[in-house]
């Protein structure tokens, strides 16, 4: 891994406004379309950004998204202020959802938000515990190929 | 598919992106659950066909670089869906129709399904 940080971009990101949620990873894709990466790997980053925004909105108390730009790859990293994910292998299982009704009536809920951003990612890393924080990191390498 | 056949096919002009009808679409893909939409494998020249109207639906195709949205069921979009629809040079056209008997009228026409992963 090289860590020299090329570019950062942080959002601020609030509990249940489903009219904002999604704005944070429309900048993110605008910004990496005006640095002209790959349109692969620009589609693969908006769709982990993107359920990891949404998921921000539906879940949790409120939180941030960040995008770091490095030579070898970007790390988008979900954090939020709680209330935490109790079984994180059982949040993982495809179908699997503790969405609300409000989520679903806004076409999620699904139980793919945490798989769709495992299929677009080289790693993935999930930080929680119940009653605390969230944090998910998600790194995706420029040479690298999702099969 | 021309989009100009689509819109001769569901009987319902294009309300946004107006000058796209010589614009094709090779695959359709129908839900109003937009993970769905979000994992589809490959989202070139897909058609999204849903019931679902909201300012997500337009963001869920953003992210996947999906232009044209058919809305069924006799849905109107809202000032903010259109204007963002604009923003993002997509184009929706709304149908009276069902889901089903809108994508049967596009499959027996030449629509394909879109590639999934499995």
């Amino acid at each position: 891994m090289i860590d020299k940080e090329i570019l950062k971009l942080h959002y601020d990101i609030a509990s249940g406004d489903y009219i904002k949620g999604g704005e944070a990873s429309s900048n993110i894709k605008r910004a990496l379309m005006q640095l002209g990466v790959d349109n692969d790997i620009i589609k693969r980053i908006c769709v982990a950004s993107y359920e990891a925004e949404i998921n921000i909105v539906i879940h949790s108390l409120g939180g941030y998204m960040e995008m770091k730009i490095f030579e070898d790859r970007i790390e988008l990293i979900a954090s939020d202020i709680g209330p935490g994910i109790s079984d994180i292998e059982l949040a993982m299982t495809v179908g699997y959802s503790t969405a609300t009704q409000g989520a679903r009536e806004m076409g999620f809920g699904a139980g793919m938000g945490l798989p769709n951003i495992k299929t677009n990612c080289d790693e993935l890393d999930i930080q929680s515990s119940e009653g605390g924080s969230t944090t998910i990191t998600m790194k995706i390498y420029f040479n690298k190929v999702v099969s | 598919m021309k989009i100009r056949e689509i819109k001769e096919l569901l009987g319902s002009e294009p309300i946004t992106c107006v000058d796209c009808l010589d614009e094709e679409v090779t695959y359709g893909f129908a839900s109003d659950l937009m993970s769905d939409v979000l994992a589809l494998s490959s989202s070139n020249h897909v058609l999204l066909i849903t019931g679902l109207m909201n300012l997500q639906t337009i963001r869920t195709a953003e992210m996947k670089d999906i232009k044209f949205i058919v809305f069924v069921r006799g849905k109107v979009p809202d000032e903010g869906i259109i204007e963002l629809a604009r923003e993002n040079g997509l184009c929706i056209i709304c149908t009276k129709e069902s889901m089903f008997w809108t994508c049967g009228v596009l499959f027996s026409n030449g629509l394909q399904g879109a590639k999934i992963n499995k």
